[in-house]
């Protein structure tokens, strides 16, 4: 029964989507209040309608009820609840649904929350949305529904790829999905301000906290994956570029820069058209994301079950929304290109050069992902691009972006020169610096980019805290610190824990990717291995039994010094599937993991012993701990006040001039 | 001038978009040969057969013949079996390359399903297999009268493959030589 | 040819170095281990999903990770080695796309993308100076600094 609800309110869902694309859309050109609220009541319609559908489809999976033949291919009786739960967005068609649910409930809390917004802006906006809801409804209905039902019902059903019985599979699907439907809300406020003719300082901070919502939740999405790859594919990679993970790092490198540029167009009311163009690259890079992972274009490991016909579907939403959107940017955005000027040494230029490089990262990444596509259907010769053609192209790019990230916040708007700028930024060059030269007299002057990535990961640590130290006037006694520490915006604690956040990464790659080491050996127990001073004694092995596998399970003591912890690792077997997988023992520390993980017994090793492989991996943990800072960072922003858009005029002080002060 | 940068943006979309919906048609798994117009790499291996000649190189010469690629524990092969006992009926020469397999596990495939092939070779370590650069089974070869390999098919022979690809390509190089 | 030894510093690009390599596969010379796993490296397993054949434990990649040791032990060159597998299985087994006249775009493009955005904006630039308003007088240039210096 629930399958059927489900389904006739996804059926009824798409209509409404359909009315809640054309009436506000035609309200707000006519100035009509009834048909934009009705745009407003529909949106609120949809999101409900959806998540009513969304819970149906979660309700089959938890029960199971495998006459729901998504069910019967992604669930079993034995899988564990909160597998069966998560593996109704572990397919195509479910993380499809989950998708539309999003969409659906940002469009609804966009309609019902008081903003201040104006209604034209908002009507427009609902009507984009409900019209991308609609094209992603039809594809569902038409193409992937995920309510079909199977007769006769089977009595088991062949369980969830293993690979994905993880706790990665409850955070880091749904975490990517909210940044890439927040990025879709923009795409509709870029929409919504070319038809209009107008984006100001009102529509800025409109976007805002839906730009940071989509990239916060981008950040950690993609930090998630990363994580969630190291320690369940049992070598310790943590970045593959794989298609489908460039496909979610492109929408993440153009939505930081469009997180930057808002923040220009809202201060300063420069960079309209970057702006705009940036919030359509944005979803579009989310679009041809979807589409790869679902049409079959290009192998992967993350791949749905491929399907060129869905990539047709797709392929045509695609051209539908983006297509539009492009035409209507070439259409609107030159007139209205703003005259707000700046000079070459200002933060709006230090902002331009942010823009010009993430783009560019960007797009090499696209390059990278789409040419040998691009190749092959000219005629040319059949390559493959792998991680070594990014670090040659893609990496100078981010060193160069690194560079000009800590000049960024210390530069004037407007008008500054480069003498008062190397005053603000001397101390932290000279502590780059200094973490250079260590870095030379520890690795060898030979290890140049060892040298430069712990360099600027340094300079960028220092710039952040230059920030601060800037802000809240240490050294001069203008109040007691708290009160300075308690005016400063939240804004500025979220730039400055997003700016030590990208430090921290760049510290983490550079010394996990310079410094790891491993060793491979066969084991018995009682013997011992040394992996980068620490000693790994193979205690037991044993097998054991789990919910829905069977497994050996090896358990280690790993002695430095005089700490000995204890890690397991097991190799399992899925008997539904067949399948097998390897959970390593990991010892996590601030300064770095030791990762051992075991194969199968017999396998390349003589009777009675393990092949065991150990890694040492130095500041490994640091790769995540920097995005989830960013993450945080991008919280803190959300909660100031100063860019809600109904937020109250500042009060001049008396004797003051008379001037409303610009928001620095 | 000012207008074309903002048209580029459309232009590039578009561009993009026509590459990928041809991209669509191609299966991107598929490896193309090497082999493609080349000479066969020399090889000579014994059958698998107790007692019968194998084939190398040197024995795919002289007419066009087709150079098989399976092994009794491929599931794809057993698809594709009956499809080449009857063309083995039908005059079509077929080698069979045993690869990858246990020779006994082979002949109790050709004893109980029956043998299309002329001669069998056993390359029981894979390593005619890379040098062929074969990337799984089963995988068919059609070499010409000269030794050159023209063409690979990359999966079982169906029907379909038969009759509109392999068969006019044999007939097209038996009008050759 | 970049050697592949380069590439394992390299900031934001490679993952952290991973193996499927067996003990009974390690050659006993450590110098010519060291140049097979760097050649193994830079080498797909065509048969998996995006995995160095160092990486792998798929059929192929320990075939090919035995044949690279052969050929190193025999006295090849790593270019020989490498080129070993490129002649059997074609440019795709290359992680690192070869330099021809077919991707020249995508080598270029990268610098290509950065040097257009810096020219773009230059112009940009320019072009708006030439239509800035007139300059301030002495005291509305000192009257800004003071405001622009306001907290």
């Amino acid at each position: 029964m629930s399958a059927e609800i489900g389904h006739f309110a996804l059926l009824l869902a798409f209509a409404i989507a359909i009315a809640q694309f054309v009436v506000p859309l035609v309200g707000a050109s006519r100035g009509d209040p009834a048909l934009m609220a009705f745009g407003r009541a529909a949106a609120g319609l949809h999101g409900g309608l959806i998540a009513l559908s969304f819970v149906c489809l979660m309700a089959a999976f938890a029960m199971p009820d495998f006459s729901v033949a998504l069910v019967a291919e992604h669930s079993h009786s034995t899988q564990p609840l909160i597998y069966r739960l998560g593996a109704t967005w572990g397919n195509h068609e479910g993380s499809m649904l989950l998708w539309v649910l999003i969409l659906a409930v940002f469009g609804a809390l966009i309609a019902v929350t008081e903003s201040g917004m104006r209604e034209t802006l908002r009507a427009r906006v609902l009507g984009i949305q409900g019209g991308i809801g609609a094209l992603f409804l039809a594809f569902i209905i038409f193409t992937s529904n995920p309510f079909h039902r199977l007769f006769p019902a089977p009595i088991e059903g062949s369980e969830l790829n293993p690979l994905l019985q993880d706790p990665g599979l409850i955070l880091h699907p749904p975490l990517l999905y909210v940044g890439y439907v927040g990025f879709s809300v923009a795409f509709a406020f870029a929409a919504a301000a070319l038809i209009e003719g107008r984006a100001d300082a009102h529509w800025a901070r409109a976007v805002r906290p839906w730009v940071l919502l989509a990239w916060t939740a981008l950040t950690a999405g993609i930090a998630a994956g990363s994580h969630w790859a190291y320690y369940t594919l049992g070598w310790g990679g943590w970045w593959f570029w794989d298609p489908v993970e460039n496909a979610s790092l492109m929408p993440w490198l153009v939505g930081t820069a469009l997180l930057h540029s808002v923040s220009v167009l809202e201060r300063r009311g420069a960079l309209i058209s970057w702006t705009l163009l940036l919030a359509i690259l944005a979803f579009t890079l989310s679009l041809i994301g979807t589409f790869l992972v679902r049409s079959g274009v290009l192998t992967s490991v993350h791949a749905f079950a491929v399907d060129p016909s869905r990539g047709i579907f797709i392929l045509g939403m695609v051209v539908g929304q983006t297509g539009v959107a492009f035409a209507l940017f070439a259409w609107r955005a030159p007139s209205m290109r703003s005259g707000a000027l700046f000079g070459a040494v200002s933060r709006e230029s230090g902002l331009v050069a942010n823009n010009i490089l993430l783009a560019s990262a960007a797009a090499t990444v696209f390059l990278g992902t789409f040419y040998p596509v691009l190749l092959d259907v000219t005629g040319g010769d059949k390559i493959s691009v792998g991680p070594p053609y990014y670090a040659l192209t893609f990496a100078p790019i981010m060193a160069a972006l690194l560079l000009v990230l800590s000049a960024g916040p210390m530069l004037q708007w407007r008008r500054d020169n480069w003498a008062h700028l190397w005053g603000r930024l001397r101390r932290p060059a000279l502590i780059g610096g200094a973490v250079a030269l260590v870095t030379v007299v520890i690795a060898g002057p030979a290890k140049l980019l060892v040298v430069a990535g712990f360099a600027l990961a340094a300079w960028v640590l220092a710039g952040a805290a230059a920030i601060l130290v800037h802000r809240w006037r240490l050294g001069s006694n203008e109040g007691s610190l708290v009160r300075r520490l308690r005016a400063t915006p939240p804004s500025i604690y979220g730039l400055v824990l997003a700016h030590i956040g990208v430090g921290v990464f760049a510290a983490g790659v550079t010394a996990a990717s310079a410094f790891s080491s491993d060793r491979v050996a066969t084991m018995r127990p009682g013997e011992q291995v040394v992996i980068g001073g620490v000693t790994a004694r193979l205690d037991t092995v044993a097998p054991m039994q789990g919910p829905n596998f069977t497994a050996v399970r090896a358990e280690f003591t790993l002695i430095n010094g005089i700490r000995a912890r204890v890690v397991a690792s097991e190799r399992r077997v899925y008997p539904v599937s067949g399948t097998r997988t390897t959970v390593a023992g990991i010892a996590e520390g601030v300064f770095g993991n030791t990762y051992v993980a075991i194969g199968d017994p017999g396998d390349g090793a003589p009777n009675g012993a393990l092949v065991v492989r150990l890694y040492d991996h130095p500041l490994v943990g640091w790769i995540w701990a920097g995005p989830l800072l960013m993450a945080l960072g991008g919280l803190m922003s959300l909660t100031d006040r100063r860019n809600r858009i109904g937020a109250p005029a500042r009060v001049a002080r008396p004797g003051a001039p008379a001037l409303v002060p610009v928001p620095a | 001038m000012k207008r074309l940068i903002f048209i580029a943006p459309l232009v590039i979309l578009a561009a993009i978009i026509v590459a990928f919906a041809a991209g669509l048609q191609r299966d991107p798994a598929i490896l193309p040969s090497q082999l493609l117009d080349q000479p066969l790499p020399a090889f000579a291996l014994a059958s698998v057969e107790p007692g019968q000649a194998g084939f190398g190189s040197a024995t795919l010469r002289g007419r066009p013949v087709l150079l098989n690629v399976w092994a009794s524990w491929c599931a794809a092969c057993k698809v594709e079996h009956p499809e080449l006992l009857a063309m083995n009926a039908a005059g079509v020469p077929i080698f069979g390359l045993v690869w990858k397999d246990q020779a006994e596990a082979a002949v109790a495939v050709l004893t109980t399903s029956g043998n299309p092939y002329r001669a069998t070779a056993d390359d029981a370590d894979g390593r005619t297999g890379i040098n062929l650069g074969v990337t799984g089974a089963p995988e068919t070869f059609v070499v010409d009268a000269h030794g050159r390999v023209r063409y690979k098919q990359v999966g079982p022979i169906t029907r379909d493959v038969w009759l509109n690809t392999l068969s006019p390509l044999l007939t097209k190089l038996r009008a050759e030589a | 040819m970049i050697r592949p030894t380069i590439f394992a510093v390299l900031l934001f690009g490679l993952g952290i170095p991973a193996m499927a390599v067996l003990p009974n596969e390690q050659l006993s010379d450590p110098r010519q281990e060291a140049r097979a796993r760097a050649i193994s490296r830079g080498l797909r397993c065509v048969v998996c999903q995006n995995q160095s054949i160092d990486d792998s434990d798929a059929w192929l990649a320990r075939d090919l990770r035995v044949i690279v040791r052969e050929r190193i032990h025999a006295g090849a060159t790593d270019a020989q080695a490498r080129d070993f597998v490129v002649r059997r299985y074609g440019n795709y087994v290359l992680l690192t796309p070869p330099v021809e006249a077919g991707t020249l775009a995508l080598w270029l493009g990268p610098l290509g993308f950065v040097t257009a955005g810096a020219i773009a904006a230059v112009l940009t630039l320019r072009r708006r100076r030439s239509v800035a308003p007139p300059p301030l007088t002495a005291a509305e240039a000192a009257r800004v600094e003071t405001l622009l210096d306001k907290p």
